[in-house]
């Protein structure tokens, strides 16, 4: 039941990034997909104790592994499926939790928290650049094997 | 040669004009580049250079022709015409269209608005909201607290932005705005967890796409727009957080 909820609240918020973002709308659909499975793996992860910003590196790269498929599938560019599959593992809450801390002089806290926020939006970052750099490498094998 | 090509000045035009919309689109500076260096080679340039910042474009070929540079002072995310211009770069590379075509087909793109309407881009900012609430673990009866506070906060970000055009004040008043009115839901006792409905509602404002984009940027080399983007998300960051934070100092 908890995982049933996260997947379908996870759908509809990525689909709607989707609509402010104007993907076109077919791939409206898609875009909720990509961020479901995404969120799936990151509190899936999260559940088993694993670190935040493992368990977010992991879904990120799931989330561009996916969104590389989709954009050859459907020509077309993949930062419309990546940029709305990948929003809702932006640290938004410890940003904020980070900001309150900061505003309530509790800078000990603060610092804690936005060192996390920022490991964890460079682990998204360093997902998907993996994800981008194992296409190339398995891009240039192809192209070598056809010489 | 059996085919005959645009002349120069023309070709500069189509690339500018692509690489305009692409990056007012949102699209990344290595697929601007890289649409623009298609475009030209396939009408007969093969040595174009470009040099893609957010803020403008400069693009120039071998030849003799002049270097052209062009003002990007508005941008906004619009995924659908990033689409539509990777679709003209495919069809002039695949030879389906010359010059005189694409262009018209360019600037038909440019002054359209594919955007969706106002009242649907504020729906799916609420029921976003609503949904992140519920994924930050937040309890059911937050939900219609955060989809009117996120509803309403999007609204305010339009509308402001629309009368003063500076990003960093729309979004200030906008998460000002959500604070608020998430204060007001707690006080009042509709909302139970303040923290829960603030983070929820003010996701739609999250600069997730300046962020990604300007790592990706920096990974690729492109460390001027990198750079610059990075400032636009961590000024937006800031924006939000100062909002925030001037309602809980009350």
């Amino acid at each position: 039941m908890f995982m049933l909820t996260h997947m379908i609240t996870s759908f509809i918020a990525s689909a709607g990034f989707g609509v402010l973002f104007n993907a076109p709308k077919k791939s409206l659909l898609k875009c909720g997909f990509v961020g479901m499975v995404g969120w799936f793996v990151y509190i899936w992860l999260v559940n088993r104790q694993y670190d935040a910003v493992i368990s977010s590196l992991i879904a990120a790269f799931t989330i561009a592994v996916i969104s590389q498929i989709f954009a050859k599938m459907y020509k077309t560019p993949i930062i419309i499926f990546s940029v709305a599959g990948i929003i809702p593992l932006v640290p938004g809450g410890i940003a904020y939790d980070a900001m309150r801390n900061f505003v309530e002089n509790d800078y000990n806290m603060a610092i804690q928290l936005a060192a996390k926020a920022f490991m964890i939006s460079g682990a998204i970052a360093v997902g998907l650049v993996i994800s981008e750099v194992i296409n190339q490498m398995i891009r240039k094998v192809q192209f070598k094997s056809r010489i | 040669m059996g085919k005959e090509f645009p002349p120069t000045i023309e070709v500069i035009e189509i690339c500018l004009l692509a690489g305009k919309i692409m990056l007012q689109g949102g699209a990344e500076t290595y697929r601007v580049e890289d649409t623009m260096t298609r475009i030209a080679a396939s009408l007969g340039i093969p040595h174009s250079h470009s040099y893609v910042t957010p803020t403008g474009i400069i693009f120039s070929t071998d030849g003799t022709e002049p270097a052209k540079l062009i003002r990007i002072s508005e941008r906004s995310t619009d995924l659908y015409k990033v689409t539509l211009v990777n679709g003209v770069s495919r069809r002039i590379s695949s030879g389906e269209l010359d010059g005189r075509e694409a262009l018209a087909r360019l600037r038909e793109i440019e002054r359209a608005d594919y955007t969706f309407p106002v009242y649907q881009q504020i729906l799916a900012a609420s029921v976003a909201s609503g949904c992140f609430l519920i994924m930050f673990l937040g309890s059911w009866t937050d939900f219609v607290p955060a989809m009117i506070a996120g509803g309403l906060g999007f609204v305010s970000f339009i509308y402001v932005h629309r009368m003063v055009q500076i990003k960093f004040f729309s979004e200030f008043i906008a998460s000002l705005l959500i604070g608020l009115i998430a204060y007001f839901f707690v006080y009042t006792g509709a909302g139970t967890e303040l923290d829960k409905i603030i983070i929820g509602s003010v996701m739609p404002l999250v600069p997730g796409l300046l962020i990604t984009n300007a790592v990706r940027d920096l990974m690729a080399g492109h460390l001027v727009s990198g750079l610059s983007k990075g400032a636009e998300a961590f000024l937006t960051a800031f924006a939000i957080g100062a909002g925030i934070a001037l309602v809980f100092t009350f």
